[in-house]
Formats: C-alpha cells, sequence, structure tokens
C-alpha cells in the first residue's frame, strides 16, 4: 500500500482528512432542470462547501438509480442534453473553481463516445476521473488503460455484498478513492443510515491506502456526521438533487452548508491513513 | 447439457461479460455456481425434465402444415410450443429457474415481462412450488395486455405497473434489476429472455434448448433428415436461441431469427435490433442494440409487446456477426398478414411474436425453393394478442356482439 493513486479527487480527500473531517462529496446532474439550471445548482455546490463535484452523465436506462435522479436524467434528456454538453459544463465548473470534478456515468455513453477520445477530451475539458456504477474492473481495460494514459481517477464501486477478494482486487484498479454504498439498494435519501457501511469500509480500509467515499441514502448533515465518524468522504446525490428541483440554487446551497457542517461536526478521531 | 460457448466469464467472442453493479456481482457469481452445479447433478436434471414431461407437456408436438405448405411453397413443419402450459415457450425457462430458486433456498421470485407470457408463466411456476412472485411490467404493456395481467394475478403474482421510460420491457428490467439490488438475499430473478449479465443468456439457453433437441429429433423421424432452415423470431431470442442451439453444429442447417420491423426501416419505428442497431452495453451485457449517437437507448417499437425491447441476447449478436445465423426484419403488416394466413389456412391462431416467425418463413421459401424442409418456432398462442389483432383487422366494432 506504499504507492497510493490519489489523484485530484484522493487528493482534496486527504486535505480534508487533515482537517480532521471527513470530506463533502456532493453530486448533481448535468442538464437538469435545463443547462445553465445545472450549472447554477453546481456552483451553488461548490459555494456550500462541497470538496469534490460528482456530475452526473444522464442516461436513458439508470438502473443503479432510484426515481429521484432518474426523473432529473429525463428531464435533462428530454432537454436535449448531449455527451459534449456534459463535456462543457465540466470546462465550466474547472474554471470556477479548483474543486475536483469527477463524471458519475454508465459505461454505454462512453463506449459510444469512444472511450480513449472521451478520456481526451475530459482530461482536457479539466475533468478529475469517473465513477462507473455499472463496469466492474473485470471488464474495465479498455477504460483503466485510457485512464492510465491520461491520469484521469477511476473510481469503481465496492458493496456490502463483495467478498474481500473483490475488494481487494476492486481497490487495487481504483485511482483517486473507492466508492463504498452504503445499502443493499438504488440511490436515494433514507430515514436512517445503513449499518452495512462502516463494516464495508473497514474491509476496504484493509485493503488499500486509498480514501472511501460513502455514497447512497445520506441526505442531511446529522447523517454527514454519523458518516463521516468512520469514511473518508461523505457523498451525498438525491437530497442536492430534490433540493435543486424544489429550491433551485439556493436550495442547493443551504443543503450544501448543512452537509458541509455535518462533517466538520464530529473531530474524526482515527488517523489519516 | 451446455455448449461451448460462453467463455467462464459470459463472453461470446465481443458480446456479453458482466455489466452490472458491483452489489450484484456476488448474487451473479452465487447463481452461476448454482446452476452449473444443478446441471450437473442428475436429480434436479430428472426433476426439470419430469416437470417439462408432466407438467408442461413436452415434448411438444411437431406438426407438418400442409396448407401453409403450399401457399408458403416449401414444407413448413412448426414446432408447436403454443400448445405448452401456459401457451408459449416461455414456461420451460420459467419452471426450470424456479427449481433453481427453491435449491437456492430463496423464497422470492421477481420477474419482468412484456407480453406477460413470461409473467403467466414465472406466475404459474411459482404458484406450482410455492414461491412469492412479483412481475414488473411497463405500464403501457399492463394496457396492451390486460388479459394477462389478469392471469398473472389471479396465479397469486403482485404485479407492478412501471411507470418510468418508455414504460415497456425495458424499463420493467431497469426495475426488477433495483428491486433485485435490494433484495437479493431473499429473491432470485427470473429474467424471461437470453439475455442480460452472464449466466443468464446461458442458463436461459439451456433450460429452453429442449424447443430445438425435441425439434432436431422429430424432424429427423418425420422426414429422414435434418430441415434445411430453422426460423425463430427475435425480441431478447430466447425462444429462437433454444430452437438454434441444437443445429448451430449442423452447417447445413440455415439459422434465421425474424427481427420486429415494426412500422418499417424508414420510420425509425421499429424493434430490429441486429439489423439496425450498433454494439454497446445494455441491461448487464454487450450486444446489439438500438441506441442514438451518445448511446441512449432508442425506445423500440413493435406490434408485439413480447418483441418489444431495443436489445438482443448476445449470443444472438455473436451469431449474426459470425455469419452462422441471418437477421433481417419483417414489419407489423407482413406479421399481422401471417397471423390472418396460419389462422386460416390451419386453424391455428399464432402470438404475434410466432407470427412474425411464420412471415419470415415465407421468404425462406420463396429463397430455398419448393423442395426445402423449414423448422419454424410457434412460440406463443395468439389468446393474448386478440385485442390487438381484433382492432388490427378491424373486428372490434362496439355493439358487434360478435
Amino acid at each position: 500500500m506504499s504507492e497510493v493513486a490519489l489523484g485530484n479527487a484522493g487528493a482534496a480527500i486527504r486535505k480534508a482528512n487533515g482537517e480532521h473531517r471527513a470530506a463533502f462529496v456532493g453530486y448533481l446532474p448535468a442538464g437538469f432542470p435545463t443547462y445553465d439550471g445545472a450549472l447554477d445548482g453546481l456552483k451553488a455546490l461548490v459555494d456550500g462547501g462541497a470538496d469534490v463535484i460528482e456530475l452526473g452523465l444522464p442516461y436513458s436506462d439508470p438502473v443503479m438509480d432510484g426515481v429521484t435522479i432518474q426523473r432529473a436524467t429525463e428531464i435533462a434528456l428530454a432537454g436535449g442534453l448531449r455527451t459534449r454538453d456534459v463535456l462543457s459544463t465540466v470546462e465550466k465548473l474547472a474554471a470556477y473553481s479548483d474543486v475536483p470534478v469527477l463524471v458519475m456515468t454508465y459505461w454505454n455513453p462512453i463506449e459510444r463516445y469512444g472511450v480513449d477520445r472521451f478520456a481526451a477530451d475530459f482530461a482536457a475539458a479539466g475533468g478529475a476521473g469517473l465513477i462507473t456504477p455499472d463496469l466492474i474492473p473485470d471488464e474495465g481495460a479498455e477504460w483503466i488503460a485510457a485512464a492510465d494514459k491520461h491520469e484521469l481517477d477511476k473510481v469503481f464501486l465496492v458493496s456490502p455484498s463483495s467478498t474481500d477478494t473483490r475488494i481487494a482486487m476492486t481497490t487495487a484498479n481504483c485511482r483517486g478513492f473507492v466508492y463504498a454504498t452504503a445499502v443493499m439498494g438504488v440511490t436515494g435519501a433514507r430515514d436512517k443510515p445503513s449499518d452495512l457501511a462502516a463494516p464495508l469500509v473497514a474491509r476496504t480500509h484493509a485493503t488499500t491506502g486509498l480514501p472511501v467515499g460513502v455514497g447512497l441514502g445520506i441526505s442531511n448533515g446529522d447523517q454527514a456526521a454519523g458518516v463521516g465518524a468512520f469514511a473518508d468522504a461523505v457523498i451525498v446525490g438525491a437530497a442536492l438533487v430534490r433540493a435543486l428541483g424544489d429550491d433551485g440554487p439556493t436550495g442547493v446551497r443551504t443543503l450544501a452548508e448543512d452537509l458541509s457542517a455535518g462533517v466538520r461536526r464530529e473531530p474524526r478521531t482515527f488517523p489519516v491513513r | 447439457m451446455s455448449t461451448v460457448l460462453p467463455d467462464q466469464f459470459g463472453h461470446f467472442g465481443r458480446f456479453g461479460g458482466r455489466f452490472m453493479p458491483e452489489a450484484l456481482i456476488a448474487p451473479l457469481d452465487e447463481l452461476t455456481t448454482a446452476w452449473r452445479e444443478a446441471m450437473a447433478d442428475r436429480e434436479f436434471t430428472d426433476e426439470f425434465e419430469r416437470m417439462l414431461r408432466e407438467y408442461i407437456g413436452a415434448p411438444s408436438l411437431l406438426y407438418d402444415a400442409t396448407r401453409l405448405s403450399d401457399v408458403a411453397g416449401a414444407r413448413i413443419l412448426l414446432k408447436r410450443e403454443d400448445l405448452n402450459h401456459t401457451g408459449a415457450h416461455k414456461i420451460r425457462n420459467a419452471i426450470g429457474q424456479a427449481l433453481l430458486t427453491k435449491r437456492m433456498g430463496k423464497p422470492r421470485v421477481i420477474a419482468e415481462t412484456g407480453a406477460g407470457q413470461h409473467g403467466v408463466a414465472t406466475a404459474t411456476a411459482c404458484a406450482y412450488l410455492g414461491l412469492e412472485c412479483v412481475v414488473y411490467m411497463g405500464e403501457v404493456d399492463t394496457e396492451r395486455q390486460a388479459l394477462n395481467v389478469a392471469r398473472m394475478k389471479l396465479l397469486g403474482a403482485e404485479v407492478i405497473a412501471v411507470k418510468t421510460g418508455s414504460r415497456t420491457l425495458k424499463d420493467a428490467i431497469n426495475d426488477a434489476l433495483r428491486d433485485w439490488v435490494a433484495s437479493v438475499d431473499k429473491t432470485h430473478y427470473i429474467l424471461g429472455t437470453a439475455a442480460g449479465s452472464h449466466p443468464f443468456p446461458a442458463m436461459v439457453r439451456d433450460f429452453v434448448r429442449g424447443i430445438g433437441d425435441e425439434a432436431r429429433a422429430q424432424t429427423l423421424e418425420l422426414t429422414g433428415k435434418l430441415p434445411d432452415a430453422a426460423v425463430a423470431a427475435v425480441g431478447g431470442g430466447s425462444n429462437a436461441i433454444g430452437l438454434f442451439t441444437a443445429f448451430i453444429g449442423d452447417e447445413d442447417v440455415k439459422l434465421y431469427g425474424v427481427e420486429p420491423g415494426g412500422d418499417g426501416f424508414e420510420t425509425g419505428r421499429h424493434a430490429a435490433t441486429i439489423s439496425a442497431g450498433q454494439v454497446g452495453v445494455l441491461h448487464g451485457a454487450r450486444s446489439f442494440l438500438l441506441q442514438d449517437d451518445d448511446g441512449q437507448t432508442i425506445e423500440s417499437h413493435s406490434i408485439s409487446a413480447g418483441l418489444d425491447y431495443p436489445g438482443v441476447g448476445p449470443e444472438h449478436s455473436w451469431l449474426a456477426e459470425t455469419g452462422r445465423a441471418k437477421y433481417w426484419p419483417k414489419t407489423d403488416a407482413e406479421a399481422m398478414d401471417a397471423f390472418r394466413l396460419l389462422s386460416r389456412t390451419e386453424g391455428i391462431i399464432p402470438a404475434i411474436e410466432s407470427a412474425h416467425a411464420v412471415a419470415g418463413a415465407l421468404d425462406v421459401a420463396k429463397e430455398l425453393g419448393p423442395e426445402a424442409t423449414i423448422l419454424v418456432n410457434l412460440s406463443g398462442r395468439g389468446d393474448k394478442d386478440m385485442d390487438t389483432a381484433a382492432t388490427w383487422f378491424g373486428l372490434a366494432e362496439k355493439g358487434s356482439g360478435e
């Protein structure tokens, strides 16, 4: 574990960990409710204290997403959003701040764009890396090669159902951080955090020196504080999407500040790895 | 019972594989192991074959369709999967996977369905074996297949109408996958076609390959030789792969897959995935699919709810790319002409899926000539499609009372 490929996202998370807190990773999809509306929401997310931005690439068949994100991405696609618009959103965000931008994307749009071509264009736009919910390293050779060539972060997922062997294989292929799915389920705000998350983070930490982010089901500062006590990063999506839909960028900023305060509430007791 | 392909990771050449959330990899591994062990266990295969024989009615008849043959200009043999219990080939796969569910010790089953035949088959198998059953169905399909929704409910299944996306089969699959991610510890997902992530394409093929194995033996017995061609409709592709598997090694037997041409190629409203699609990833596998320049799935269209799917099983993509099988589309109108033709020449009202195969067989007969014997998979019966057919042929006038 001596050579840890932190990349831009991992470095930002470790910077937060150096302040004895978890990092806050915020998700919003491109193109929702409009191209410009999404950009305003993303800027509000940065202004509200996000350490890393997870930008969703809207896709027609988002099997890992619950109804909130699916509806938002349907609206984005119905509004005519194209993959190139996602790239231009990345470019504008990169110009707005130094907060690393990762794109969360199902695999087919990248394959259709051309894997190496996308990696090149995305890197040129100032993007940090990809989170790939339906691409496991077993099928990801082409992406791994392209990401390595363009020095992009490769964030693969681990799950409570993953074996220790699979977790080790997956983390060995990650760069930036590792995305731990806290629940057996899809995205969406939940009443209480999962009790599956902490053991999964511990199992993941045992295989890698990379930061481990926890996502799925976190929607407020209290939950962020709870998860931030054991995870290196707290990832929030559906609640922010709902806030943008209901109250626009102001709603995003308010929730982002609550989440940002949440990860600062309880000083982390375990050392930065 | 399995052929050489796929490889251990589920690849048919460059097609297939596992493009799935990590959360489902362990359950897919568990399923792969359970399926392989079951197929190697004589007790399991004997029980499966007993159920096929005593509950389903297998082997289904091979019927020499002489009046249809006169019209077609070649000898047409119909593999009568429409005579199976529940009226379609789908019951073979549903029974096989339900038996596997019991073996894995899981009490709950989920399924997706388009035309409803897979949903009815799964609900039937679950009732027979005492399993809880939830079926996801696109809202559009629940409307055009209302009779099958009633059948599923009567059999004890919960039917959930999916209101996202195109509200058809692909969205039902998405919602079934979401359910599965959240419930894998007690639930098996009985996928209804030979598509999706490994091991589903190979596993479904193995459960339905009796169609072709039976037809091969029956044709040899009836005619003394193998058929010149085997023809089947291809949506996701389970009935076709069930037929083709028995003949893949017989190079003299031409294999033909008939795709749903919908309103016609030129309109863009069709579901001819292999003929008009590009290689991509959908629902866990690399295969041909209908997609736009950005890789977004294009909504498919077919008069047949059972064929209305923008993807296709990866083995069909491999058979198409290697040239072993040929695929081409027949339009809604051509399929409905064949629907009426079969009804009037043989007194057999087919499923609209199967009517596509009959329409394709007419083309094949022209190509191969009068000496040819053409085996056609009549994958299902037309009861479920009577509303659609009555509307198409103008037989559903209000107040006619007939």
